[in-house]
């Protein structure tokens, strides 16, 4: 019987203990720890997000980058090969162009020596005729040194003459 | 190296698990054995009457309430701490020491202890006729001074608790916080959570917790039988009795429309059920009061059975060791492994009645705010 008469004075110090440890904890325990515990929560899949967040972004970025690279080799391709075409027709610009110097300057002097042969041409007819002219005044001179061949000369000419 | 660890865990939850199970087992063994020992134990009481040594006295004296501390003997001295008695008898207070009766044995003021009787153990007065009549005692007993202790020390172990908390916010849990972190979470995840629902929850966790906690911990200082512990404090019904009334308030007094229309008009049940003859209101009535009632007598059947076990093991010693010493001795051996055994089974339950009583007032309240569906 002693067991189950439960005394009014443990009743009464019960409900003033457990009164006061639920007041206490609830003013200054559980909303700590409640609120603490929340928060706790909220910033490990805060974190776990931003985590994952950057995860992505490094994944775009990376592949941002491959793409960057892609682009910039394909870019400096096209470079290199231009820079190859540019080269290639500066060379063959260039190539005829010193053709052409050549040619021309081959023609120049062509030119200039078949001017130069008709200057000499020109110079060794004159010589010529100069020299044949002289060597027929010394002919003439020769030959029309006496006066009867003169006189000859002269009366066949006139004889020409009157025939005419 | 994790694979490793990860086994080893494993194996270590195989074995707690095994170790359950046998623990079930003994534990249902032991129920028989304990009628048989009942049996055994008035047959020898005639006997004992004799020898002077009465087990079920001492166990019944060890688990009820007292105005005095008695922390052990010594040949013929009581060691034992007064306790202050405070009466209240025809507009008059006393106040005095317990120690003035003399462990009972005699009377102060016209007071004394009752030994026989519906009254056995209260602080009683004669009255003209020879009767018993009680005065209005509010003293300090042994429980109340031990629920005092006991709550202190939840207060402060709380109150640490919450301090580390605001020190360490958003850091890891450390020392005391790591061992009550996992039970508040689990309180809030798996009992209130899931019982009360999202929308109501968190308006009941306080209670909830302090519920947990106040039943645990009152439960594993009554196990250690060193003063000023080992108090039966959760194995006395005026204490699981002031913890169901306040459930029983809470839930009454948070109940909404919902909740007082499923008592006194409960939906879906033919209307002859309720008019003339209110059956349905009076059942769900009773319902109201019988909750807060199985409250109060689970806790404390638990948490007394757990008790009266170990001291009957432990009594079993001194009941053998008055037949012959050397029965005595070597009763002690399995005695004491026994006593040890069912102390690992008390610390479970110890847990699982703290946890069961949470769950329950849960429940409670869930059904007090739930809404129309």
């Amino acid at each position: 019987m002693e067991l189950v008469n439960p005394g009014l004075g443990l009743i009464f110090w019960m409900t003033l203990a457990f009164g006061a440890v639920f007041f206490i904890l609830k003013k200054f325990a559980w909303p700590i720890i409640i609120q603490a515990l929340k928060d706790r929560e909220r910033h490990i899949e805060e974190a776990l997000q931003a985590a994952d967040r950057a995860h992505e972004e490094m994944k775009k970025l990376q592949i941002d980058n491959e793409a960057l690279l892609k682009k910039a080799k394909e870019e400096r391709d096209q470079l290199m090969m231009e820079a190859r075409k540019l080269r290639d027709k500066m060379l063959d610009e260039a190539r005829v162009r010193a053709n052409d110097e050549a040619d021309r300057i081959v023609e120049n002097a062509k030119v200039r020596i078949e001017n130069e042969r008709k200057a000499a041409m020109t110079d060794i007819k004159n010589q010529i005729a100069e020299i044949s002219i002289d060597i027929a005044e010394m002919v003439l001179r020769e030959k029309m040194k006496s006066s009867d061949v003169q006189k000859a000369y002269i009366e066949k000419l006139i004889e020409d003459k009157q025939l005419n | 190296m994790a694979i490793h660890k990860g086994i080893i865990r494993s194996r270590s939850i195989s074995y707690i698990a095994t170790i359950l199970l046998i623990g079930f087992f003994a534990w249902s063994l032991n129920a028989r054995a304990d009628e048989d020992l009942h049996q055994i134990s008035e047959h020898t009481e005639h006997e004992m009457e004799k020898a002077d040594l009465n087990a079920g006295e001492i166990i019944i004296g060890h688990i009820v309430d007292a105005y005095e501390w008695h922390i052990a003997d010594y040949g013929h001295t009581h060691i034992t701490v007064p306790l202050p008695v405070i009466l209240y008898d025809e507009g008059e207070w006393h106040f005095f020491l317990s120690s003035k009766f003399h462990h009972g044995k005699s009377a102060y003021k016209g007071f004394e202890i009752a030994q026989e009787g519906m009254l056995k153990g209260k602080i009683v007065k004669r009255d003209a006729d020879g009767n018993f009549v009680q005065p209005i005692d509010l003293s300090l007993t042994k429980n109340s001074l031990a629920v005092i202790i006991y709550s202190t020390i939840v207060v402060l172990i709380f109150l640490g608790v919450a301090k580390s908390y605001r020190r360490r916010a958003r850091k890891a849990p450390k020392g005391f916080q790591s061992i009550v972190e996992p039970i508040i979470l689990f309180i809030r995840d798996e009992v209130a959570l899931p019982a009360i629902g999202r929308k109501h929850y968190e308006r009941f966790l306080p209670y909830l917790f302090t519920v947990f906690f106040f039943i645990f911990f009152n439960n594993l200082l009554g196990l250690i039988p060193i003063f000023p512990f080992g108090a039966n404090v959760t194995g006395n019904l005026a204490v699981t009795g002031v913890l169901a009334l306040f459930t029983f308030f809470i839930t009454t007094f948070t109940g909404n429309k919902n909740y007082y229309a499923h008592i006194f008009n409960t939906p879906g049940v033919p209307w002859w059920l309720k008019v003339p003859l209110p059956l349905m209101p009076v059942i769900e009535l009773v319902g109201v009061f019988t909750k807060p009632f199985v409250l109060m007598v689970r806790l404390f059947a638990n948490i007394t059975a757990g008790h009266i076990i170990i001291l009957g093991f432990i009594s079993l010693i001194f009941v053998f060791g008055q037949a012959s010493v050397y029965a005595g001795y070597g009763m002690s051996i399995i005695s004491i492994l026994l006593s040890i055994f069912i102390n690992f089974l008390e610390l479970l339950v110890a847990f699982i009645q703290a946890y069961v009583f949470t769950l329950l007032s849960a429940i409670y309240f869930g059904m007090a705010v739930e809404e129309h569906h």
